[in-house]
């Protein structure tokens, strides 16, 4: 059970880093951080399951996710006005334009 | 049946969150994320944590995906997508994720980590609100900072602009 939950955990955190380094889309990173963040909240979960101490696992996986939300809104904030400056969410194209 | 159900559901979990790389289309990789948070939630509520599930559907699941969806509409350039050949190179690109995959896992299966937490700490009978208002009370400190400071940076970038 517990090395299924951490090869689980390790495809997600794969999945992430790998989707993260390939995406030239702004608003794609922002999902690919979003994923990674999936297999930390998992892993907070399982760790306080097994460890007999859901409720500090808990609290911190709701902290994890009050940082996650405000991140993200922030991030799609900066996401919007790039756009409107450069008129793309290629990086490589805003790289390109704002050298 | 309870660790089949959670099998399945993990499986899932991945299988979305691969969905939400390779789909093509940025809105329904953003449902597709919306459903891994669905599917987290519910391994959430069978492992005993039904208090950070539901903070898990209703932020990650829901205002989360409706943060994604208002960017994608302010962001919308159709013509982005609809370069030919774009999607088979943005396909390409996901080529070596097997591999790597297959790497880490013999580098896994080699290396055979420790995960016997059990020995590390002793299980506590704290309850949720105990351990949030008392115990970790300097979280809710942290967590209220985090959340001005981030309304103070969307006030900041929608701020409209003097003319001069």
């Amino acid at each position: 059970m517990l090395t299924v939950i951490f090869l689980i955990v390790v495809l997600l955190y794969i999945i992430g880093f790998y989707y993260l380094i390939t995406t030239r889309n702004l608003i794609r990173i922002l999902i690919a951080l979003e994923v990674l963040t999936k297999g930390i909240t998992l892993t907070l979960i399982y760790v306080g399951k097994v460890t007999g101490q859901m409720a500090t696992a808990q609290s911190m996986a709701i902290t994890l996710i009050i940082i996650e939300v405000v991140v993200l809104a922030v991030a799609a904030g900066i996401i919007v006005n790039i756009f409107n400056h450069t008129d793309s969410l290629d990086v490589r194209e805003i790289f390109r334009k704002n050298k | 049946m309870n660790n089949t159900v959670l099998y399945i559901l993990l499986g899932l979990l991945v299988f979305s969150a691969l969905l939400s790389a390779l789909i093509k289309n940025t809105m329904k990789a953003v449902i597709a994320l919306a459903a891994a948070s669905v599917i987290l939630t519910v391994i959430m509520f069978l492992m005993g944590a039904p208090l950070a599930a539901v903070f898990e559907l209703s932020v990650a699941a829901g205002l989360i995906t409706a943060i994604f969806a208002s960017t994608i509409s302010l962001t919308d350039n159709p013509e982005a997508d609809q370069e030919p050949g774009k999607n088979k190179k943005r396909m390409s690109r996901y080529i070596y994720l097997p591999i790597i995959i297959v790497i880490v896992a013999g580098i896994i299966f080699i290396m055979k980590p420790g995960l016997d937490f059990t020995s590390v700490t002793s299980a506590t009978k704290d309850t949720v609100q105990n351990t949030i208002w008392h115990v970790r009370n300097l979280d809710i400190a942290g967590q209220i900072l985090v959340i001005l400071a981030g309304v103070f940076g969307v006030v900041i970038l929608f701020k409209e602009r003097s003319k001069n």
